[in-house]
């Protein structure tokens, strides 16, 4: 599986809030909640990202709530992958559940500039930066954390075992 | 070597003798919890499954606490979800208005959260029941989805750090103020992946309302979970509420532990957390910050404890002319305690506004929305941007003390300022 778009770069601490602000939340259809996606960190994030962009970000990216609408918005607003030098535990684990693509890597986080054009192959874990040249290596996931994303995502991995 | 309280609960609960940080286990859940934002997709994820009936209807809690009293037709919409749902599978811990409280309120008052128990909830907050020794964390939908059709969910262990507090508090200097502290030293992603672990004499002398306050906000430092050991005043609280059984852990005395630190807690100050981030923390003492509305209430601050305080600080004063006071009793029984014990009659002549049981405003969903820049001092647990209405409206967290001498003095100050 490979991810292949332009970078969208966000600081740290980019909160559950800013991906998909709670005013949204009376419904969890995933193509309104696409809308608002980023709104709270850039009001025309929409507007300016084409399917397939990948966004960059720093330390702690998906922390506050658990809310699972944050990568649903992501993903509907088809978003191909984010790329972190840390994720908040919750979202880490909801994007993995629903099979949303993230990947941790602090070199790549800090290096790539706003609107390089990325590549990422999730099979290998490498990230490729056609702008600059450069590579970086994501952290790989744990076997057991593998198996989920493959089956794309945990219900798939409970039905394939009942 | 041995292990944390933690630890102990994920291995019990993973039928283990021993588990280590870092382990990846599937572990038995005693009761999963969702609220009307995240259970609709829970329900959904549920249904796809295509399984007939939940784990068991006794240990899922659905809890219509966010945006209740329905405040629109599309929240309506998912209170009904949960509704249906619990009608069909029998659900026995359904909450909607005129029962519901704030979620994280309402399950230990109601006997549902106990030491040693392994609770998720698809909440972020889930974190608060450590106060009462139990291993919680919240979770999304998907997992809560996983939980209500297996009864089990994956973890990995955390690696835990220990928090020490050691002195008298000061007047006014409440539990909120040493969780501000903590996470003003740490940052918000300083216990990410971890488990937050509080003692010493502080930590022992606070009430067990305290105790689920700082539990609370482990979240808002990157924790897992928040834990304190159960003593003779948890057991004391949970006792006074239910019948049900439940297991005491605590932490060994060589558990192994990533970092260690220890405050002198006679030298905090009332706190205030400036936007946008919680580790921002401030003195809130002559602090000159302008305000227009403060809230008092929220899973962090909405307990009777809570409202005896901001009671006390706004006894025979009135809130600022400039400033909107709203104040929130988290459950239906902190409603009721507070209006036989008088309080109401305080936040009234103070002309306060009381509201029934909701989180509401806390995450910008009503009963108290921000116009653009605005600022609120709040007893909740985030001041994210946008986090209480406009994205160009501010939020600035601090405990029900210096919430309530903010009101009346129409700027962000500490209650001795209030004499």
């Amino acid at each position: 599986m490979k991810a292949k778009g332009k970078t969208w770069k966000f600081g740290d601490d980019i909160n559950t809030d800013e991906i998909i602000p709670a005013r949204y939340l009376n419904t969890s259809d995933p193509n309104e909640l696409a809308r608002h996606c980023m709104e709270d960190a850039d009001p025309d994030f929409m507007k300016k990202a084409a399917p397939g962009d990948i966004i960059v970000a720093g330390s702690n990216f998906g922390c506050g709530s658990s809310r699972e609408h944050a990568p649903i918005a992501l993903k509907a607003a088809k978003i191909s992958c984010v790329i972190a030098r840390s994720f908040a535990r919750i979202f880490y684990r909801n994007s993995i559940n629903i099979g949303f693509p993230i990947v941790e890597s602090p070199e790549a986080a800090d290096d790539i500039r706003p609107g390089d054009e990325l590549e990422v192959d999730f099979d290998n874990g490498v990230i490729r930066n056609a702008t600059s040249g450069k590579e970086y290596a994501a952290k790989p996931f744990p076997p057991f954390m593998k198996e989920i994303i493959e089956k794309g995502g945990l219900m798939n991995t409970i039905k394939s075992k009942r | 070597m041995g292990m944390t309280i933690t630890e102990k609960i994920l291995a019990a609960h993973a039928g283990v003798g021993r588990v280590e940080p870092g382990e990846l286990i599937d572990a038995k859940i005693d009761l999963a919890l969702g609220n009307d934002i995240t259970a609709p997709i829970a329900i959904r994820e549920f249904r796809a499954l295509g399984v007939k009936g939940v784990f068991d209807r006794e240990k899922i809690a659905l809890v219509a606490d966010h945006f209740t009293p329905n405040k629109d037709i599309m929240s309506a919409e998912q209170v009904k979800i949960l509704r249906d749902f619990s009608r069909e599978q029998g659900i026995v811990h359904f909450y909607d208005t005129g029962r519901v409280g704030v979620e994280h309120a309402l399950l230990p008052e109601l006997g549902l959260a106990r030491p040693g128990m392994l609770i998720i909830g698809a909440d972020s907050h889930t974190c608060t029941y450590g106060g009462l020794g139990a291993f919680s964390t919240g979770v999304g939908s998907t997992d809560l989805a996983a939980v209500m059709a297996t009864g089990s969910l994956w973890f990995k262990v955390p690696e835990s750090m220990k928090f020490i507090f050691r002195g008298k508090l000061g007047r006014y200097v409440t539990a909120k103020d040493l969780i501000l502290f903590t996470i003003g030293d740490i940052g918000v992603d300083g216990a990410l992946y971890r488990a937050m672990e509080f003692a010493g004499d502080t930590i022992d002398a606070l009430t067990v309302e305290g105790r689920l306050t700082m539990a609370n906000m482990a979240i808002e430092a990157g924790g897992k979970n928040g834990i304190f050991a159960a003593d003779e005043k948890a057991l004391a609280y949970v006792q006074s509420r239910t019948s049900l059984p439940f297991t005491v852990f605590a932490s060994d005395p060589d558990a192994a532990y990533v970092d260690v630190r220890e405050y002198d807690a006679t030298k905090i100050e009332p706190l205030v957390s400036a936007p946008h981030l919680p580790e921002n923390t401030k003195p809130a003492r002559e602090n000159g910050t302008t305000i227009d509305q403060v809230v008092i209430g929220s899973c962090t601050n909405g307990r009777i404890e809570d409202l005896r305080l901001a009671a006390e600080v706004l006894k025979g004063k009135t809130a600022h002319r400039d400033v909107r006071l709203i104040i929130i009793p988290a459950t239906q029984e902190v409603y009721q305690t507070a209006m036989k014990e008088g309080l109401f009659d305080v936040f009234l002549a103070a002309e306060a506004a009381i509201s029934a049981p909701t989180c509401g405003p806390c995450l910008g969903g009503h009963m108290g929305i921000l116009a653009e820049g605005e600022r609120c001092v709040a007893t909740t647990n985030r001041n994210f941007v946008g986090r209480m209405g406009h994205p160009r409206s501010e939020v600035y967290l601090a405990s029900p003390a210096v919430a309530a001498a903010s009101a009346v003095l129409g700027r962000i100050g500490h209650p001795d300022e209030l004499t």
